[in-house]
């Protein structure tokens, strides 16, 4: 009986069956599975019936939902294990200990999750090991080979480095948006909590966001002069563009650099949202909203019911493998 | 009968991807293809190539690349091409009067700008230039550097000696960056085959060119509008003809520079972006990745180091931490 008490500690955390169950009765959990349950049908309609029937994927727009936000805005937003792992261990910020373990798992979830989201987007996702390592070189060099179809304002030649920046600010608000939750929902893990200090770290975090977001329009405006495209921003594409920069990174560097000096911990975890937010708007604009924008909108791509539930059911169980891993293990601690 | 439908897919899914994707699909007859659950257009055009291609090898190697020179002011928009390209290929067919009637008929299949597409591997659009028909004839245009082969991260493109570019069907993993990458918007995608989709798109009739003939659809053409024959002299052709009547052409050969140069070539009297051709400057389209992919390589390597580092670091010093304990433990017994 050995394995079976084994199970019932580490899996069941010391509660038998029904308790467990009975336990995890909750609206969220209802709604995690009510999503899950959409999102299994999905993929299993996917497998069976092809990529056709289930998304509005088409000649015209070979990428879609899946490649926008699981790959693009999944592997970008799987970036706090980079940025804290870096700031830890290799510039030596030992005060941020407490962030990387957290950050690294999210991180890990999220990678192993992102390929796994790939699969149901590659059409012969069996050969997906003749494709090992593929979603990390896709990331960066995605679109320096459609340079005539992605309108002038997304495209440039410094797009991997954006890329790579845009990476770190939002593997810094996601650690910020990661320990606010958790330190919310998880606060029995972690002992010896000590708010003060807590507040005092994230301001530190704001202030690496800050600066990464400045480097980020910095060269943003020194790209629109390079290739002169400051006249398209008198035209729709171009508000669109200003909605996103102006709205996603220059106001919350704005907010930020003031919350940094009145001490305001609270204001920094809500632009860390809209930061991480703006990511993900990033990476849509790139892939789907720029891409073949010559073409008239009623032609445009939307994704089907399916993509958008396989989806949330990727992200979802992110989470219940996060929560999971955190009650088992020593990740808070 | 649904559920017996269901379970047969189940197993054929299970049994090809425990046998890694050799399945009997390309063994089968276009025939049998067409009356499989699966809908597939059941194209062995592009397999047949490549093999052909495999074959041959170094055997073959002519002198000069070949190409087609498309004279646009002599098209009639017949659509005979068309027909005979299905028919060689052993595309969906129509008998070949009802292309060429399509052309008075309304509504008609002008009425729309056509892409190429799984099952028909060229296209002949209508444009309007001073209330007179243009009609332009579209297909892969067997880029001296392709875009395609660029993108392709399995090596599912090769660009032949002869000036075809070639495509291999039992590597791709349908992915579909190709179709992102193809400036001019060629590959062709199996959307409704679950288990075997493909890329499809024009070969340049390269079974033919090897063998002593000319492409399907240039011997099929009975307006003059298109010749086959080694690239530098369709080249001086082209600028004879346009020399011999510079009130009939703009002096422009489309495809001589274009996106690094092709193996197909226009001359027109209408300007060529009037007529949906994509503007590309001299670069190939892979030179815009190449010098960036290896600074982004060396990013990433950067970047990840601290990660995989970090990650090992955690282990070991956990490892260690335990081992004290379990000292320390070991020391109160
Ligand atoms: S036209 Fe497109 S598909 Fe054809 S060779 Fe060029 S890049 Fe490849
Ligand atoms: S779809 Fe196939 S051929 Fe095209 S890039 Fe992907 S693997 Fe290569």
């Amino acid at each position: 009986m050995r394995n079976n008490s084994w199970f019932k500690e580490k899996i069941l955390l010391g509660m038998d069956f029904k308790e467990y169950v009975s336990k995890h009765a909750t609206l969220p959990f209802f709604i995690a599975f009510l999503i899950l349950a959409f999102s299994f049908y999905s993929m299993a309609y996917r497998l069976l019936y092809g990529l056709g029937p289930a998304t509005n994927l088409s000649d015209t727009y070979p990428w879609g939902l899946w490649i926008s936000f699981d790959i693009l805005a999944g592997i970008a937003l799987a970036a706090p294990g980079l940025t804290v792992g870096t700031a830890v261990y290799l510039f030596g910020l030992k005060d941020y200990k407490k962030f990387a373990r957290p950050a690294i798992l999210s991180s890990l979830l999220g990678y192993v999750f992102a390929v796994f989201a790939l699969m149901f987007d590659l059409g012969r996702y069996y050969r997906v090991p003749y494709v090992i390592g593929w979603s990390w070189g896709l990331n960066s060099i995605l679109f320096l080979i459609a340079p005539s179809k992605i309108h002038p304002l997304w495209y440039s030649a410094l797009l991997p480095l954006f890329f790579l920046i845009s990476a770190v600010f939002a593997g810094i608000s996601m650690v910020i948006i990661e320990s606010t939750i958790s330190h919310k929902i998880f606060k029995e893990y972690i002992k010896e909590f000590d708010e003060k200090d807590f507040d005092r770290k994230t301001i530190g975090l704001a202030k690496a966001l800050v600066v990464s977001l400045f480097v980020y329009l910095i060269l943003k405006i020194l790209d629109l002069t390079h290739y002169d495209n400051w006249h398209y921003l008198n035209t729709d594409y171009g508000y669109w563009y200003l909605f996103e920069i102006v709205g996603f990174v220059m106001t919350p560097a704005l907010i930020l650099i003031n919350a940094i000096k009145t001490n305001n911990a609270k204001v920094v975890r809500v632009i860390a949202f809209v930061v991480a937010f703006g990511v993900i708007v990033n990476r849509f604009n790139v892939s789907l909203i720029a891409y073949n924008w010559y073409i008239p909108l009623s032609d445009k791509y939307y994704p089907t019911w399916m993509e958008v539930a396989l989806s949330l059911g990727v992200v979802t169980l992110i989470i219940l493998f996060y929560r999971f891993i955190v009650r088992r293990m020593p990740i808070l601690s | 009968m649904k559920r017996r439908e269901f379970l047969k897919r189940i197993l054929t899914i299970a049994g090809i991807s425990l046998i890694g994707g050799k399945g009997n699909v390309y063994g089968e007859s276009p025939s049998d293809l067409s009356q499989r659950a699966v809908k597939s257009t059941g194209n062995i055009a592009n397999r047949k190539n490549w093999l052909k291609y495999e074959a041959l090898k170094d055997k073959q190697k002519p002198k000069e690349p070949y190409a087609v020179l498309v004279d646009l002011t002599k098209c009639i928009g017949c659509r005979r091409c068309e027909w005979a390209c299905n028919e060689w290929n052993k595309n969906p067919n129509k008998p070949i009067k009802e292309f060429e009637e399509s052309k008075d008929k309304k509504p008609s299949v002008f009425d729309k700008i056509r892409r190429t597409s799984a099952g028909a591997f060229t296209v002949v659009n209508r444009f309007y230039e001073n209330g007179r028909p243009v009609y332009v004839k579209k297909q892969c245009m067997h880029c001296t550097e392709p875009a395609c082969q660029a993108a392709c991260f399995v090596d599912a493109f090769k660009k032949t000696p002869h000036g075809a570019v070639l495509y291999n069907p039992s590597l791709c993993v349908g992915c579909r960056y190709c179709m992102i990458a193809c400036p001019f918007d060629i590959p062709a995608y199996e959307y409704y085959d679950p288990i075997t989709p493909q890329i499809t798109k024009c070969t340049m009739c390269f079974d033919r060119i090897t063998e002593s003939q000319i492409p399907a659809c240039v011997e099929i053409c009975s307006a003059d509008a298109l010749r086959f024959g080694p690239r530098n002299e369709m080249l001086k052709l082209a600028y004879e003809t346009i020399n011999k009547n510079p009130e009939r052409y703009i002096p422009h050969v489309y495809g001589e520079h274009e996106a690094g140069g092709t193996n197909w070539l226009y001359i027109s009297g209408v300007s060529f972006e009037k007529l949906g051709f994509p503007k590309l400057d001299k670069n190939p389209i892979p030179s815009y990745s190449k010098n960036f992919l290896f600074t982004v390589k060396v990013l990433e390597i950067i970047a990840a180091a601290p990660l995989v580092w970090g990650a090992y670091y955690m282990i070991s010093k956990n490892r260690k931490k335990k081992e004290s304990q379990d000292v320390q433990s070991n020391e109160k017994q």
